[in-house]
């Protein structure tokens, strides 16, 4: 019945997001290869309680349903509870991402106990070698532990969440089945060369074989997995994934960092697709609504050198993050084009050339170890 | 399923429906769907479900032509296996 494919319509922007991602802190307990976020170090700058509340009074207001707090480790922050109950509490579901250390006897049962609130653990590996290669030592059992803590509490179907590297994507059943385990649900998405994965990519990233590799595993899987939609420049190889199937970034996507920066979707904190501030005049909502950085992320979109490629309505140029981090040009292929226009691509960058992700909060090596600080 | 012209439906309760420029988004709080309704006469046709008898009276009071009530059932039956309307309980 409508006028305009509704795929078309969406690119021009919604009134208010659909997928919010709220990193609610810099602070984390893990340093993973590939965190987009480069998560370490707590940022004195970040939004305070009162802050972060009226935050959520503002996304209350504009009728988002739901949002996605991520970090970091978003249970580092002292106010965690206080901040999910005061949203769930306005109408705004929660889903939060974990890496499960946190996640004890009591706190399970806490979880479980809460409405409209869901759980994503993180997990790279269905092994602790493979697993803790990426996320490091210990992390592996961290989470098995969390995913124990849970399904013995009773919360139900949490969410099993895989970045998918070269390195695991051969264990793609076996995930399935883990989550088939503990009731679970699967949640798989693309690696991307953002934060710390911009260093890592290029010895991660599923390779060309395994791309296709995916798309039959995805097709085979369908409904039954989660994608974030992040997978659709895989397109080019067929019929099109389950999703949206295009870049949501600043049209139906947002991120907001812990110090309350307005960035157009997770994957690109960098200056470059900064909107705006939540502590701006106007807030949230402005930025949302007139940012002239979303503004032109909702005009169409040139095809660019894509152009004179049939595959390019199904993949749509692919990831703006995982070119702009490459170095490669917007208007040109994905860095994992399945046509191998990517890898291409990759070849004519000079070295160091890449945009450097816009901060860093990784902690510094000590070399002396030092008590543990509980401030 | 196909839902009945003279069902008498309603908007599921746990459902929030926020406007948009193509029609509205309606997002289910219970079984975390996130739907699309495509066109601003769905959004008023399930607006106003529960204001009248029997679907074929939402769609009169509507003012949604005739000709154009087979591709309405087809969306409030979609809709209703969605869960974002459901039968209203008759007991009252």
């Amino acid at each position: 019945m409508s006028v305009q494919p509704l795929v078309e319509q969406l690119k021009g922007g919604l009134d208010a997001p659909i997928c919010l991602t709220w990193e609610l802190t810099y602070a984390c307990n893990l340093q993973c290869v590939h965190c987009l976020s480069s998560s370490g170090q707590r940022d004195p700058r970040e939004l305070s309680t009162a802050e972060a509340k009226h935050v959520l009074d503002e996304l209350r207001d504009l009728q988002v349903f739901y949002i996605n707090i991520g970090g970091g480790e978003p249970m580092v922050r002292r106010d965690f509870f206080d901040l999910v109950e005061y949203s769930v509490g306005n109408g705004i579901g929660v889903k939060f991402s974990t890496n499960g250390a946190f996640i004890d006897n009591d706190k399970a049962r806490r979880l479980a106990s809460m409405d409209y609130l869901d759980i994503q653990i993180s997990l790279d590996g269905v092994d602790e070698a493979t697993n803790d290669a990426v996320r490091g030592a210990g992390s592996y059992r961290m989470a098995r532990t969390a995913m124990d803590e849970l399904a013995s509490a009773g919360f139900g179907p949490f969410k099993i969440s895989v970045v998918v590297t070269r390195h695991n994507v051969a264990q793609l059943d076996e995930f399935k089945a883990l989550a088939d385990s503990y009731g679970a649900q699967l949640r798989v998405t693309r690696l991307r060369p953002a934060g710390r994965g911009a260093d890592s990519w290029h010895e991660l990233h599923p390779t060309l074989g395994q791309q296709r590799q995916i798309y039959d595993w995805l097709m085979a899987n369908g409904e039954n997995v989660l994608t974030g939609d992040s997978f659709f420049h895989l397109n080019a190889l067929g019929d099109p994934l389950p999703g949206l199937n295009m870049c949501g970034a600043g049209r139906v996507v947002c991120l907001i960092d812990p110090i309350g920066d307005v960035y157009a979707c997770p994957f690109v904190i960098h200056d470059e697709f900064r909107a705006g501030n939540v502590r701006d005049e106007g807030g949230f909502a402005k930025v949302w609504k007139e940012s002239d950085l979303f503004r032109s992320l909702r005009e169409p979109q040139s095809a660019g050198a894509c152009a004179s490629c049939g595959s390019y309505d199904a993949c749509q140029g692919g990831c703006m993050a995982a070119k702009f981090f490459t170095g490669l040009p917007l208007d040109g292929p994905d860095p994992e084009c399945v046509g191998g226009e990517g890898e291409h691509a990759l070849q004519s960058v000079v070295p160091g050339s890449a945009p450097k992700p816009a901060m860093d909060h990784t902690k510094p090596v000590r070399l002396v170890r030092k008590p543990v600080s509980t401030s | 399923m196909t839902v009945a012209l003279d069902s008498s439906l309603e908007l599921h309760p746990q459902v929030a429906v926020r406007p948009e420029p193509f029609g509205a988004l309606a997002y289910h709080y219970g079984n975390r769907r996130l739907i699309f309704l495509k066109h601003p006469d769905v959004v008023s046709v399930v607006k106003n479900l529960d204001q009248h008898a029997t679907l074929a009276d939402t769609l009169h009071a509507c003012g949604v032509d005739p000709d154009r009530w087979s591709s309405f059932v087809s969306a409030l039956s979609s809709l209703e296996s969605s869960e974002i309307v459901r039968e209203r309980a008759t007991t009252r």
